[in-house]
C-alpha cells in the first residue's frame, strides 16, 4: 500500500511538472502578449513597457517560471495578469460552478445509464435491448452543445422553467443557482449516459457470458439475482473505469456547454486565460487539472481493486 | 411484438423531437409573460463580451467603458447620446484663444461613491496619473499635449496645453478620462469608486457586474434602481436570453440573421444604430506588390460593397468611400470613386504588372463580422485573379503580428476609436501608410478651432486616402439592440463606447 501510495504521489508530482512546462513553454512560443491584449490598438510604446513591468513580464522567460514555481511551493498559485486578482480566488469560483455541475451531471448519467444497462442486457435482443442501443447510438452521435440549445428552446424559452443561461451565484441561494445547473448537467449527462449505458451492457454480457455465472444459474439461483447479485457488482469494474475519464472530462471538457449556458466554470476561464495570454491562470488551472486528474485515477484503481482482488493477488 | 412495440416508440420520440423546433416556430408553447416590463425598476442588460476588469483608465477592452461610463465613473466633457460634447464632472469651461488653456468649473456637490469629494485635487490626480511615466492608460495619447494641470481653488482646474490639439476636449469625454479618487484609484479594477448615480454592487465573475442607483448622487437621479450586466458571447444564447425575458436588451447585437423574427414580435423593439467603426480591408502599403497604388485601386474596385453588406450583415450597414462615419460633420460621400468594376479591376492589375494576378493572405481576427467579410472578399480577388488564402487567428495573435509586428498582407478590422482619422498620420502604424502632404493637414487640424474650417481639412483628408486607396474602405459597423418594447432611453447609436444607462426607464 505504502509503495502504491509512492508511486502515485511521484507519478503526480511529475505529472504536474512536466503540464507546467509545457504550458508555460507553449505560451512563450505562441504570438501573443497579455499587456498588448490590455492596452489594444492606440497603446505607446512607453505604455506597454510600464504595463509589463507591472506584470513582471520585463524579466526573462526562466526566471519568471521559476517565480512562478517558487511562489507554488510556498503554496502561492500567482495572481492573474489580466484579473490582477490571485490566481486561488478565481479558481475557486470557478469550482463552485464546475464541481456541482460535474456532480449533477455524473449522478444523473449513471442513475440514467446503470439502470438502462441492465435493462438490455436483461432483454438482449429483444425490444427493450434495442430501445436502450437506440438512445445510446443517438446520444453518441448528438453533440452536447446541441442537445444544449434543444434544452433551452423547449424548457426556457417554450416553458419557462429554467434560465436560458447564465450563474446567479451561490448566495441568490441554493434553488436559484441549482436550478440553473439543471439544464446544462443534463446536456452533458445524456451523451454520457449514453456512453456509460452501453458500457454496462456489453460489461454484464461478457460477465453473463462466465463459468461463475453459469455455475450460479446450474445451483438454481434465480435470472435476476444472477444479474444484480452476481454480474452487476463484476460489471461495475468498467463501468467505475469509464466513470472516472468522464469526471475528468466534466471538469475540463465542458467548456462548449459552458458557453452555450453562459456558465462561469473553470472550462471557459481555461478558455479565455488562453485568449488573454494569461500564462499565471492557464498554469494554474492546468496544474490543477493535472493534479485532479491523477488523484480521480488513482481513487478508481483504489475502488477497483478493492472490487477485484486479482491484481494485488498478482503484484 | 416486442419488436413493434419499440418501433412505435421510436417513431413517436422522433416524432415528438421533430415537433420541438416546429412548436418554437410557430410559438404554440406557453412561454413567460408575468413581469413582462410592468412597474419595474430593475433593468438586465446583455453585452457580448465581460471585460477584464472594471478601471476604464487601464484598459483598452471596449466592455469595461461600456459597464462604467456615464454609470460609474464620469468624466469632465461627456459624450451624449448625438455624440456632443456636454457638461459632466464639469459644469462649463472655456478655451483661450490659442487653444492652449483650458479652464474647467467643476460641478460643486460631486461625491466619490465612497464620500471623498470630486475636487480640484482629484480631476488633477486623475489627468496626471493618466499621462505620467508610469501610466497604463491605453489612450495615453489622449493626454500627451497636456504641459501641466493646475488647481487655483477646490473647484477650478486650468490644463495647459504645449500644442493645440483640436480634439483634446472630445478626449476629455472619453471613458479613458474618467475623473478617479486618490483614495480608491489602485483598487478601481475589483472594486470601482467613481462619482456617477450608479454605484458598484457585485461581480459574479464570468456572469454579471450588479450597479445599484447611488442615493447620494448630486445630479438628476436615474429611473432604475438596479442594473445588471450579464455578458453573453454565443449567438444562440443572445437569442435564448431575450426570448426567455432573462436579458431586457441586448446591446450589439450580431446574430443579424434573427433580427426579422424579433422585428416581427410585438413585444420586442428592434434598433439599426451608428457606431464609429470604420470596417477596412487593411492593406499593407508597405509591402509588395500593395506598395502600388494601382494595385490597391485594383483591390477597391473588385469589392462589391452591396454584396458585402447584405451578406455579412444582412443588409443592416451603410457603405463608406474613406475613414470617417457619415453620421459625422465633414463626411464626405467618396463611396462612388471605386465602383465595383472587376474588369477595371484586373486592366489596373495588368497595368501594374499582374496581368495573371498574385497569391497573397488574408488574415482575419475573431469577429464575425471579420470573418464573414473575409470569406466574401477572398471570394471577390478571386474573380480578379487575386489568389488570398484565408487565414483566422486569435486575438491576441492578430495584435502580436499584424498590428504590433505589421507582418501581413490584407487583413480585415474595424477601427472603433471615434474620430480616429488621424491614425493615417502617425510615423508608425500598421498599415505603413506614409504620406507628409497627409501629416500637414493633421497639424493644420489640430491648430484649428473653426468648426468650417476643420470641416474643409476633413474632407481634403478623406478625399487623399481614397484617392491613395490606402485601405479597402468597406462599410460601418452597425450598432444594433434588440430591446424588451416596454423600455425606453437607450441609446440608438453608439458615438462613444459606452451604455449610458442613465435615462433608461421602464414605460
Amino acid at each position: 500500500m505504502l509503495a502504491f501510495a509512492l508511486r502515485r504521489g511521484l507519478t503526480l508530482a511529475l505529472t504536474a511538472w512536466l503540464a507546467s512546462v509545457v504550458v508555460f513553454a507553449a505560451l512563450e512560443l505562441v504570438p501573443g502578449d497579455p499587456a498588448l491584449m490590455m492596452l489594444g490598438v492606440n497603446a505607446q510604446p512607453d505604455t506597454l513597457a510600464a504595463l509589463r513591468a507591472q506584470m513582471g513580464l520585463d524579466a526573462p522567460p526562466l526566471d519568471r517560471y521559476l517565480r512562478w514555481a517558487g511562489g507554488l511551493l510556498r503554496g502561492d498559485l500567482g495572481t492573474s495578469l489580466t484579473y490582477a486578482r490571485p490566481v486561488a480566488d478565481l479558481v475557486a469560483e470557478r469550482l463552485v460552478v464546475t464541481l456541482p455541475l460535474a456532480l449533477l451531471s455524473l449522478v444523473m448519467s449513471t442513475a440514467a445509464a446503470i439502470p438502462l444497462g441492465l435493462l438490455a442486457a436483461a432483454r438482449r435482443g429483444r425490444g427493450g435491448d434495442w430501445a436502450v442501443l437506440g438512445f445510446a447510438q443517438i446520444g453518441v452521435a448528438l453533440p452536447s452543445f446541441w442537445i444544449a440549445i434543444l434544452l433551452i428552446l423547449v424548457f426556457s424559452v417554450g416553458l419557462g422553467w429554467f434560465p436560458a443561461g447564465g450563474f446567479p451565484g451561490w448566495e441568490a441561494g441554493v434553488w436559484p443557482a441549482l436550478r440553473a445547473l439543471i439544464l446544462p448537467a443534463l446536456a452533458l449527462a445524456i451523451p454520457e449516459a449514453a456512453i456509460l449505458a452501453r458500457v454496462t451492457r456489453t460489461a454484464l454480457l461478457d460477465t453473463l457470458g462466465e463459468d461463475h455465472i453459469r455455475t450460479a444459474r446450474a445451483k438454481g439461483v434465480g435470472r435476476a439475482a444472477v444479474l444484480l447479485g452476481h454480474a452487476l457488482p463484476n460489471a461495475l469494474l468498467p463501468v467505475a473505469t469509464v466513470l472516472g475519464l468522464q469526471l475528468s472530462f466534466l471538469v475540463a471538457g465542458a467548456v462548449v456547454v459552458e458557453n452555450v449556458f453562459t456558465l462561469p466554470g473553470l472550462g471557459r476561464l481555461l478558455y479565455q486565460a488562453i485568449g488573454q495570454r494569461d500564462v499565471i491562470v492557464v498554469q494554474g488551472v492546468v496544474l490543477l487539472l493535472a493534479v485532479f486528474v491523477v488523484l480521480v485515477n488513482a481513487l478508481v484503481d483504489i475502488a477497483c481493486a478493492a472490487a477485484d482482488p486479482r491484481p494485488r493477488a498478482l503484484s | 411484438m416486442m419488436q413493434t412495440r419499440a418501433r412505435r416508440l421510436a417513431v413517436a420520440a422522433g416524432m415528438a423531437l421533430m415537433a420541438v423546433p416546429l412548436m418554437i416556430a410557430t410559438g404554440t408553447t406557453g412561454g413567460p409573460t408575468a413581469a413582462w416590463g410592468q412597474g419595474r425598476s430593475d433593468l438586465v442588460i446583455g453585452m457580448p463580451l465581460e471585460p477584464p476588469h472594471l478601471d476604464p483608465t487601464a484598459g483598452a477592452a471596449a466592455a469595461i467603458k461600456e459597464v462604467t461610463y456615464a454609470n460609474l465613473f464620469e468624466t469632465l466633457v461627456r459624450i451624449d447620446a448625438s455624440g456632443a460634447m456636454v457638461p459632466g464632472l464639469a459644469q462649463s469651461w472655456t478655451v483661450s484663444a490659442d487653444g492652449l488653456s483650458y479652464r474647467f468649473a467643476l460641478r460643486p456637490g460631486a461625491r466619490f461613491h465612497d464620500g471623498a469629494p470630486c475636487d480640484a485635487a482629484a480631476v488633477k490626480f486623475s489627468l496626471d496619473r493618466a499621462r505620467g511615466a508610469e501610466s497604463v492608460n491605453a489612450q495615453k495619447g489622449y493626454f500627451a499635449a497636456i504641459a501641466a494641470v493646475e488647481t487655483p481653488d477646490p473647484h477650478s482646474v486650468v490644463v495647459t496645453l504645449s500644442r493645440p490639439d483640436g480634439l483634446f476636449l472630445f478626449h476629455l469625454g472619453a471613458g479613458d478620462a474618467a475623473i478617479v479618487s486618490p483614495a480608491s484609484a489602485a483598487g478601481n479594477k475589483q472594486k470601482p469608486v467613481g462619482t456617477g448615480p450608479f454605484k458598484f454592487d457585485r461581480w459574479v465573475a464570468g456572469d454579471r457586474v450588479v450597479l445599484a442607483r447611488n442615493p447620494e448622487y448630486d445630479g438628476a437621479k436615474p429611473a432604475l434602481e438596479r442594473v445588471s450586466f450579464r455578458f453573453i458571447s454565443d449567438a444562440a444564447a443572445q437569442i435564448a436570453a431575450l426570448k426567455a425575458g432573462d436579458v431586457d436588451a441586448f446591446l450589439q447585437f450580431n446574430a443579424f440573421e434573427a433580427l426579422p423574427e424579433f422585428r416581427n414580435d410585438p413585444k420586442f423593439t428592434v434598433t439599426v444604430g451608428t457606431t464609429e467603426g470604420e470596417t477596412l480591408l487593411s492593406i499593407n502599403n508597405a509591402r509588395k506588390p500593395f506598395d502600388d497604388v494601382r494595385v490597391r485601386r485594383a483591390l477597391a474596385h473588385a469589392i462589391d460593397r452591396k454584396t458585402l453588406i447584405d451578406g455579412v450583415l444582412y443588409g443592416n450597414g451603410v457603405a463608406i468611400g474613406s475613414h470617417f462615419p457619415p453620421h459625422r460633420d465633414g463626411y464626405v460621400d467618396l463611396t462612388g470613386l471605386y465602383p465595383y468594376d472587376p474588369a477595371k479591376a484586373k486592366a489596373l492589375l495588368a497595368e501594374a504588372g499582374y496581368p495573371n494576378g498574385f497569391d497573397t493572405t488574408l488574415r482575419l481576427p475573431p469577429p464575425p463580422y471579420a470573418r464573414r467579410s473575409g470569406e466574401l472578399i477572398a471570394a471577390m480577388l478571386a474573380e480578379v485573379g487575386v489568389r488570398a488564402a484565408v487565414e483566422p487567428v486569435e486575438w491576441a495573435a492578430w495584435l502580436e503580428k499584424t498590428f504590433k509586428g505589421k507582418d501581413f498582407d490584407l487583413t480585415v478590422i474595424a477601427h472603433t476609436e471615434p474620430l480616429d482619422i488621424d491614425v493615417y498620420a502617425r510615423d508608425s502604424y500598421y498599415f505603413n501608410y506614409r504620406n507628409p502632404a497627409f501629416v500637414r493637414l493633421e497639424e493644420e487640424l489640430n491648430r484649428t478651432q473653426d468648426a468650417g474650417r476643420r470641416k474643409a481639412l476633413y474632407g481634403q483628408q478623406q478625399r487623399m486616402l481614397a484617392e491613395d486607396a490606402v485601405n479597402g474602405f468597406l462599410f460601418m459597423l452597425p450598432f444594433v439592440t434588440v430591446q424588451n418594447a416596454k423600455l425606453s432611453g437607450l441609446w440608438v447609436n453608439r458615438p462613444v463606447q459606452a451604455n449610458d444607462l442613465t435615462g433608461v426607464a421602464w414605460k
